[in-house]
């Protein structure tokens, strides 16, 4: 780990108050932790003071968890406070998915995810607001209300993991966990200005994560920096056998793999995505990264990564279709909502799911039905996986001339809240750089890399299959030359805290 | 590829979704402007490729056939909407 670790007392942890806390790296708290400096009780007591005091401005938590003391004392995460995306199965706690149609359910059963954690000792705070079962990018379609951006609460936080980005963000847990099925990790953090990263499809284990697209979604962590990420999907990540699409790869040590050398490695620049639609201050800020992760030691070469508006159209036929099938199970039979008085079965099921689910919901729903209906399943759905064969293949060509590629999360910053309502193929189009990873099943990561007009941007990393030491490795050399990361939206900070501005 | 108020409610009652009166023809104008969007897949060029199922290679993996799940009735009972003697309540079915 290349930061200095800091000796402090108790009584230099007093003074300063919660500032010390919650902008210390995790290995930082570990250190504290481990040292008997600072007990996991107050550690989580700190954080739960900011909870209650910042997220009613936020919206950031659908439940709130109390924090039980820690399962192992000497994990990897031993005593470290988080939130989960709330669509991560933890016994005994509600697991909504933002949703009606989940809004009393309690999971009786925990995701691997979440057994992971605990067992490395991590603390769980509360369950993070999200869109409705993890289709938006806005979080503005949560049945428990819309988040707000830290940075600017007149901004979308970005969705489906907003609530998770802006927890983050705003410094109320040190990491959470999230998920990515077209951009989900990766836009909110982006718009947040923290890091995420979306693992290789089957480096995560989704047992127990309320599946939407089941070939496309991903666990992944969302925290302040790209060593914080290594520390805790280390954690995260496995063969797991109760998921079947879980990879029997070994995990290699993420954070050992952070203070390689750049030197000579590859990074390729699509060019089609540095063109076009995106916002030109935003190609600056991308731009000005790249040039870092040059001056760090790497390579720039110029890549070939076309059809991303086919990968675009593929996605919005694929993943509804998926998620007509995951959300099949919502009927008012066996579990979740079910509508007043029903006077038949077939009332039952429609009722129950046209008053549980909300509009986007329903609209991705019918669309995926629609798109596997006798007679449109050879045009649309099987066409689609087509595209999706060819925008896969162009980033197998695109990897024989670079190691990783480098680019925009998004074409915008974040927009306000209400901006994007009215049209959802406009709110699609937000998701443009970032599906075509998912289809590909490759990792992804997103790296604060400055600011346009006031809220931040971030920029995208891709690797090949299962090479996320290397995506955390130049996240982190690029973290070691600038400090977009560090900076805190002026909502969480307090006189005290130094890093403040925006 | 264009939705007509017909085809809505078949696709609809497939997926067991009553669409509210009040909704149905602003639905209908937004799932054809998702549906518009498919018309980028009428490219030659994936003609001769082979549907992608996965992002990954892999084949359904098997397990020893012994029972590994323990019996957790009551607690897998507890949300449903309405049961009875551990079996889910739902409107008559046959007459």
């Amino acid at each position: 780990m290349a930061e200095e670790m800091h000796s402090v007392s108790t009584s230099d942890l007093s003074q300063r108050g919660d500032a010390a806390l919650i902008n210390a790296p995790i290995a930082q708290l570990r250190s504290w932790l481990s040292a008997g400096e600072l007990s996991a009780s107050d550690l989580s007591a700190a954080f739960v003071r900011r909870i209650e005091s910042i997220d009613p401005e936020l919206n950031s938590l659908i439940s709130r968890v109390d924090p039980v003391e820690p399962a192992a004392t000497d994990g990897v995460l031993a005593g470290i406070p988080y939130v989960h995306k709330d669509v991560f199965c933890a016994t005994g706690t509600r697991t909504t998915c933002g949703s009606r149609m989940l809004g009393d359910w309690v999971a009786p059963y925990d995701a691997t995810v979440h057994k992971r954690l605990t067992q490395s000792g991590a603390v769980l705070l509360g369950k993070a607001n999200m869109d409705e079962f993890a289709m938006g990018s806005s979080n503005e379609s949560s049945h428990f209300g819309a988040v707000a951006n830290p940075w600017d609460v007149r901004a979308v936080p970005g969705g489906s993991s907003g609530g998770s980005a802006a927890a983050v963000a705003a410094r109320l847990v040190p990491f959470a966990t999230a998920s990515d099925t077209g951009g989900s990790i990766r836009q909110p953090a982006a718009f947040c200005g923290v890091t995420g990263i979306k693992p290789t499809y089957g480096r995560v284990s989704r047992y127990g994560m309320v599946a939407y697209a089941p070939s496309f979604d991903q666990a992944g962590v969302i925290a302040r920096s790209a060593a914080d990420c290594a520390l805790v999907l280390g954690e995260m990540a496995g063969f797991d056998p109760k998921d079947s699409t879980s990879a029997d790869k070994t995990v290699s040590d993420y954070v050992a793999g952070l203070d390689q050398s750049l030197d000579g490695l590859r990074i390729g620049i699509p060019k089609q995505w540095l063109s076009g639609d995106l916002d030109p201050a935003m190609g600056d800020a991308v731009q000005a990264a790249i040039d870092e992760l040059r001056a760090a030691g790497a390579r720039l070469v110029e890549i070939d990564l076309p059809d991303a508006d086919l990968a675009q159209a593929a996605y919005y036929l694929l993943a509804p279709a998926e998620a007509s099938a995951s959300l099949a199970r919502f009927d008012g039979v066996r579990f979740g909502y079910r509508c007043e008085d029903p006077k038949d079965l077939q009332d039952l099921y429609e009722r129950s799911r046209s008053e549980g689910f909300g509009h986007e919901v329903k609209r991705r729903i019918l669309v995926g039905t629609y798109a596997v209906s006798a007679g449109y399943y050879d045009a649309l759905y099987r066409r689609a996986q087509q595209a999706r064969r060819l925008v896969s293949g162009h980033f197998e060509r695109a990897f024989e001339h670079c190691d990783v590629i480098a680019g925009p999360v998004t074409l915008t910053p974040a927009f306000d809240r209400g901006a994007r309502s009215d049209d959802p193929t406009r709110m699609y189009h937000e998701d443009v750089f970032t599906i075509p990873v998912n289809l590909a099943g490759l990792p992804g990561m997103s790296v604060p890399a400055g600011f346009v007009a006031g809220r931040p941007v971030g920029l995208q990393l891709i690797g090949r299959h299962f090479d996320e030491a290397r995506l955390l490795n130049v996240a982190h050399q690029y973290q070691q030359q600038v400090d977009w990361h560090e900076r805190m939206p002026p909502l969480a900070g307090d006189s005290v805290n130094e890093n403040h501005e925006g | 590829m264009s939705l007509t108020d017909d085809q809505l409610q078949t696709v609809a009652h497939l997926a067991r979704i009553a669409i509210e009166p009040e909704w149905r023809e602003t639905l209908r104008k937004d799932l054809n402007a998702i549906l518009d969007r498919s018309r980028l897949l009428e490219d030659a060029r994936l003609d001769e490729l082979e549907p992608m199922t996965h992002p990954l290679e892999q084949t359904q993996r098997l397990r020893p056939d012994v029972v590994t799940e323990t019996d957790q009735r009551e607690a897998l009972m507890a949300a449903a909407p309405a049961q009875e003697n551990g079996l889910f309540l739902v409107p008559q079915v046959i007459e």
